[in-house]
């Protein structure tokens, strides 16, 4: 028995961890269509391997750390020029892939990788409040959701630990920027979020089953995240703060020390294709930046509003900014500051 | 060099010669890292996670005071004494509770008839083999707003609404007590299995009382056993991550939570390193607190 | 009174408060099994008896390789910690003292001392790097990371077993001239052999528990069961992570059978 044991694991400490045809994908939880990657395998030949994270910041320490043999990664575009910047990434050149022509021109000339030399894109969406509209029936568009909670809501509210956009939501509410440097404003945030915080029940990546189930009734969640809830327990609506709130992308990027290179190119090509970038979008609730891809969509994702900002919203929303280092230093004391 | 002196050098060699690998492994795979935490400790903040090289003390200094974010005064640190507070008295508290529940079940195992007591041993190894997220999940589902707990008192009418009593500081006691008592039991257990019985026998036929009897005789017996199993659990206990993270959802945070935030989220390696020490040094603070503890009462048998 | 000084009477509340531990201990456990049963989607919505969610997990190809991993990596460090804790027992044991006693004792513990936290941090720093220079990535540094921090849990009953040992046997056969080595074949390591084996199965379980370190560690694809099941809980809350954690239920209830069954064999 033990020599069985010792055998099976000699031979699989043996076995060459790269074998051809691989490719190791490392993204966000719940975040891959395993249909997707199931087409991908089919189609290519290419065995893959995909790991999740919760944050960026987890993917970062991770991959900056060194050693991680991961080939590709999935950034927010706020920390795209991070990446960059300390040569994480390979500059895999997807504007002269076959499939680029498909990718909408709005999302091309982007802040964080201008003409898309290192990234493709993945999913966009924003961060909003979500809540059972069957428990509190008032305005939901406005961050007082969870900085200034109703009776109804009180104890029953979520803050996903996504600490950019909760302080960016909180200086927004003050009258704030993002990214301020202003101390008088961060002041202010960081009080309102710690005079909310006695009203919520957690600061965490919650469990769909927990609304699904009522356990929480609101949260600062993800659009994605509320129309896969929605889709459970129709309760539920999303609500887009007029205070304003975050609009973000993710992005697919090889990493610079990839040893599957070939493949992670494939794959960055295959993504930039209508069909397979609508099942990226019908599974995790989010649009892309692909045009034609709306053909392959159910219609309940494209009916969906958690996916088109309504026009009264537009002008609350913000794209997610890379803060200045000394912001960020502040922005990390104010939420420990808050989560003690 | 008399003959002596030379046999036990030999002893010495040969008893090096058998600790080596053991030693050379956790040299390698514990004690050397702990050393670049050290190192890190002393080393300025990266701007995006990692560590700059340069000679700083600002991380150490972070671990109990903070510079006020806004007009740079000085104070004591009101969110990491918070944090450090929790997760002493929490640790302590699982602890405490883990030995009321575990002592008397160790104590009941050993006092079986031998053919009876692999069958309890039975019941206390299977949660001890489960797995410490598969315990979490079991303990999080008898508390949460829709669990049984919360169910059964509606249905009994004790109560109109459900109880929050997760992501609370009792969620993470509640969780932690439920997940290390088999560890408790255990160590306990094979202290008392190994007494003799006779011993007791003995001092009861020289006419010692009852309670002479369990001070002077069980106890010194047992006590390695609840030293060891205290140890099991409260260090443990003081560095637990995942069933806080569980449990406390991120508003009851405890030490293990703290650090690695500051390695994700926080980017502040050095703080980190520090606080990692900081934590060590708490728990070796414990251990040679019970070892002088055991020190005393030992020597005499 | 009863004239046997031990029996549990002496300590009157030990019975209420150990049958009430079994219970606390049970009734979760029993809940969780309960509710893998259950064909709704979601947790706590009952919506019928069936297999549904473990035909789902036994499907389910990153569940099933996380615990081929988990096996391996467990059955493997608890191995090499059960091994060198030995002899690290015999070398620090029945020893009049020796020069360096300490230190040994020192290093043995030193793992228990540090965090699971503190030592993932660290040892992510240094295998990153020993990664980047070798090109190897695979099992090794979980399995060796995982063996340091068994050391001491496999080391300690082994260690309590000798301790009580009795030398009475030992010297006869040394007495008769039996050479050391087959004295600890024969005499020594059967007494310790339940030692053993308690220390095994510390160390296995210890490593098995394991999630911080493993997460920090891992390269892609060496999910564990705990680092898998902690990703499924984050977000995933569906009934099939109670079928999983049905399953490595029963798992444990079998491993410990079987040993049990093993070790009665011997005795």
């Amino acid at each position: 028995m033990q020599r069985l044991t010792l055998t099976t694991a000699l031979v699989t400490l043996a076995l060459p961890a790269w074998a051809e045809g691989t490719l190791n994908i490392y993204n966000f939880g719940l975040y891959t269509p395993p249909d997707l990657i199931e087409k991908f395998e089919q189609t290519y030949g290419v065995d893959v391997t995909l790991t999740e994270y919760d944050s960026n910041e987890t993917a970062m320490a991770k991959i900056e750390a060194g050693g991680h043999g991961f080939d590709i990664v999935v950034p927010s575009a706020a920390v795209v020029p991070i990446y960059i910047e300390k040569g994480l990434l390979l500059k895999s050149d997807p504007n002269q892939m076959e499939n680029f022509a498909n990718v909408d021109p709005a999302w091309v000339d982007v802040a964080w990788d201008a003409g898309r030399a290192y990234t493709v894109p993945w999913v966009w969406g924003t961060t909003g409040v979500m809540v059972n509209t069957d428990v509190y029936k008032g305005d939901i568009n406005t961050t007082a959701i969870f900085l200034d909670p109703p009776e109804e809501l009180k104890g029953k509210i979520n803050v996903v630990p996504s600490m950019n956009d909760v302080i960016d939501m909180a200086l927004w509410s003050v009258g704030g920027e993002a990214c301020t440097t202003d101390k008088d404003m961060l002041k202010a945030a960081r009080d309102k979020l710690v005079a909310a915080k006695p009203f919520w029940a957690s600061i965490d990546y919650a469990s769909f089953e927990k609304f699904i189930n009522e356990d929480l009734q609101a949260s600062v969640f993800w659009s994605g995240a509320a129309m896969r809830i929605r889709a459970e327990n129709s309760g539920f609506a999303y609500g887009y703060p007029k205070e304003g709130f975050p609009l973000w992308q993710d992005n697919v990027a090889i990493l610079a020390d990839a040893r599957n290179v070939e493949n992670a190119r494939l794959f960055l090509n295959f993504i930039m294709d209508p069909e397979n970038a609508a099942m990226i979008s019908n599974y995790t609730g989010y649009g892309n930046s692909i045009t034609g891809s709306a053909a392959y969509m159910t219609a309940d994702l494209l009916a969906a509003p958690e996916m088109t900002i309504p026009d009264s919203a537009a002008a609350a929303a913000h794209f997610q900014q890379t803060c200045p280092p000394e912001v960020q230093d502040l922005y990390t004391r104010i939420w420990t500051d808050l989560t003690k | 060099m008399d003959a002596e002196t030379l046999a036990a050098r030999a002893d010495a060699r040969r008893r090096w010669g058998l600790a080596a690998p053991a030693v050379a492994i956790i040299t390698l795979f514990s004690i050397l890292p702990l050393g670049v935490v050290l190192v890190y400790s002393f080393l300025a903040p990266g701007d995006f996670g990692n560590v700059r090289w340069q000679l700083s003390f600002e991380g150490w200094f972070s671990v109990l005071f903070e510079r006020d974010i806004f007009d740079d005064t000085i104070s004591l640190s009101d969110a990491h004494l918070t944090i450090l507070g929790r997760s002493v008295a929490l640790s302590l508290a699982t602890t405490l509770i883990t030995l009321v529940l575990g002592l008397p079940t160790a104590w009941f195992i050993a006092t079986r008839p031998l053919h009876q007591r692999a069958f309890w041993l039975f019941l206390i190894t299977i949660p001890f083999w489960t797995n410490l997220l598969v315990r979490t999940i079991a303990v999080q589902e008898m508390i949460r707003s829709e669990g049984v707990f919360n169910r059964l008192f509606l249905w009994l009418g004790l109560i109109d609404a459900p109880i929050q009593m997760m992501f609370t500081n009792f969620a993470v006691l509640v969780g932690m007590a439920y997940v290390f008592l088999p560890l408790m039991v255990l160590p306990v257990y094979s202290a008392i299995e190994k007494f003799d019985f006779r011993l007791a026998e003995a001092g009861y036929d020289l006419y010692a009382s009852r309670a002479y009897c369990l001070r002077r005789v069980i106890l010194p017996m047992v006590r390695p056993g609840i030293i060891a199993g205290s140890i099991l659990v409260f260090v443990p206990s003081l560095g637990a991550y995942v069933t806080p993270r569980i449990m406390g959802g991120g508003k009851s945070m405890m030490l293990g939570n703290l650090i690695e935030m500051q390695f994700g989220q926080g980017r502040n390696w050095p703080l980190g390193a520090a606080l990692s020490l900081t934590l060590t040094a708490l728990v070796l603070a414990a251990l040679i607190w019970y070892t002088r503890l055991t020190s005393g009462g030992r020597r005499n048998g | 009174m009863a004239d046997r000084a031990f029996d549990t009477r002496r300590l009157p509340g030990a019975t209420v408060l150990a049958l009430a531990c079994f219970v606390i201990l049970y009734i979760p456990m029993v809940i969780l099994v309960a509710n893998s049963f259950n064909t709704g989607k979601v947790i706590g919505q009952w919506e019928g008896v069936s297999l549904h969610w473990y035909a789902r997990a036994l499907q389910n190809d990153a569940f099933l390789a996380a615990a081929r991993t988990s096996l391996i990596l467990a059955s493997l460090a608890a191995l090499i910690a059960t091994i060198t804790a030995t002899m690290a027992a015999l070398a620090t044991t029945r020893s009049r003292g020796f020069r360096g006693e300490g230190t040994i004792h020192i290093v043995l513990n030193q793992p228990i001392m540090v965090p699971e936290i503190v030592l993932a941090i660290a040892l992510l720093i240094i295998i990153a790097q020993i990664k980047q220079a070798t090109g190897y990535t695979g099992l090794g540094y979980l399995v060796i990371a995982h063996s340091a921090f068994c050391i001491p849990f496999a080391y300690m009953p082994i260690r309590a077993r000798l301790e009580g040992m009795d030398l009475t046997l030992e010297t006869a056969a040394a007495d008769l001239y039996a050479g050391r080595l087959y004295t600890f074949r024969k005499v020594t390591l059967p007494l310790l052999a339940p030692g053993i084996l308690a220390g095994f199965m510390l160390a296995f379980v210890i490593s098995l528990d394991d999630v911080v370190i493993s997460d920090f560690l891992k390269s892609p694809g060496q999910d564990t069961l705990p680092t898998y099941l902690l990703g499924e809980l984050r977000r995933n809350l569906t009934s099939e992570i109670y079928a999983i954690s049905s399953l490595l239920l029963l798992i444990s209830v079998l491993i410990v059978a079987g040993s049990w069954l093993l070790t009665r064999k011997k005795t």
